[in-house]
């Protein structure tokens, strides 16, 4: 199956789950091979998720922690 | 790599669901103290999950708080139908999300912060090439803040599946059901904000490494 870049973009991110259809895996392999500028959309896309998953990212407040347990046991006892 | 990460949904024989089920026996039961070491290991979900909504540190943490102690006056009532942490997520889900409701009386959530599925056609940045970005990258503030103002920028129901997601790297059926969406609604949310997360930051982190 010949796919075009606006068809592979809507499987991209199923693709990076390992998520697509069989029926289209192989015809999204095949044009990621020879398209560049979807290979770069798959590897910019993959390495921004890959970033925002790492805990310094989004991390808890400092103190965030130590703050929700003084309120709880104010609230609770 | 990203498959490999996600959790599954855990069933009633599950290690974890049976030792959270017996922990909240025993605070129902009077012991209190069971309950923060009951909700350590959900503190940074409980935060995202209103940080999602609300996009202010303070806020959310405010409601993490809220969300919590909403739990612990209801735990009495969990019945184990959907994994503890799965049930406290959209407890302080609905706290954020009344929160930003009140915080603009008279006037529900604008609507440019729920773009339908159906709505919009996504483009990525069209890119010749990918200089892949390590990790050690975020040492610097200026990437951490680049990437949490994009994160920012996206509607708030493609913001809210994409922390569930990627962020916390929760699977589909539990995301769904922490937001009373279909898989098929989840999966398309997911792509839409993946893509609108490339479109914003891609260009941003090419320019910066074309500086250097």
């Amino acid at each position: 199956m010949v796919l075009d870049c606006k068809h592979v973009w809507g499987e991209i991110s199923n693709y990076i789950d390992g998520d697509v259809d069989p029926s289209v895996l192989a015809g999204v392999e095949e044009h990621l091979a020879h398209c560049r500028h979807c290979a770069a959309v798959l590897d910019s896309t993959r390495n921004i998720l890959y970033l925002i998953a790492d805990d310094r990212t989004f991390a808890l407040p400092i103190g965030f922690g130590e703050r929700l347990r003084a309120r709880l046991e104010n609230e609770i006892r | 790599m990203i498959q490999n990460e996600r959790r599954s949904l855990a069933g009633p024989s599950d290690p974890q669901t049976r030792r959270e089920a017996e922990m909240i026996s025993r605070i129902v039961a009077g012991e209190r103290e069971l309950f923060f070491d009951l909700i350590k290991p959900y503190e940074r979900a409980v935060f995202l999950t209103a940080y999602s909504v609300l996009r202010s540190e303070a806020d959310a943490e405010e409601i993490a708080q809220e969300g919590m102690l909403k739990a612990y006056k209801a735990l009495s009532r969990f019945r184990g139908d959907s994994k503890f942490s799965t049930w406290l997520v959209k407890i302080t889900l609905n706290e954020a999300l009344m929160r930003l409701r009140r915080s603009r009386p008279g006037s529900e959530v604008p609507l440019q912060e729920f773009v339908d599925e159906a709505d919009g056609d996504f483009t990525p940045a069209v890119l010749t090439d990918w200089r892949e970005i390590p990790s050690e990258a975020l040492e610097r503030k200026e990437l951490r803040d680049i990437l949490q103002r994009a994160v920012d920028e996206l509607p708030q129901n493609y913001r809210a599946v994409l922390i569930m997601r990627d962020v916390r790297e929760m699977n589909t059926a539990e995301t769904a059901q922490c937001l009373g969406v279909s898989e098929g609604v989840v999966k398309t949310r997911l792509l839409r904000a993946r893509l609108m997360m490339q479109k914003i930051v891609a260009p941003q982190l090419q320019a910066q490494s074309r500086k250097k």
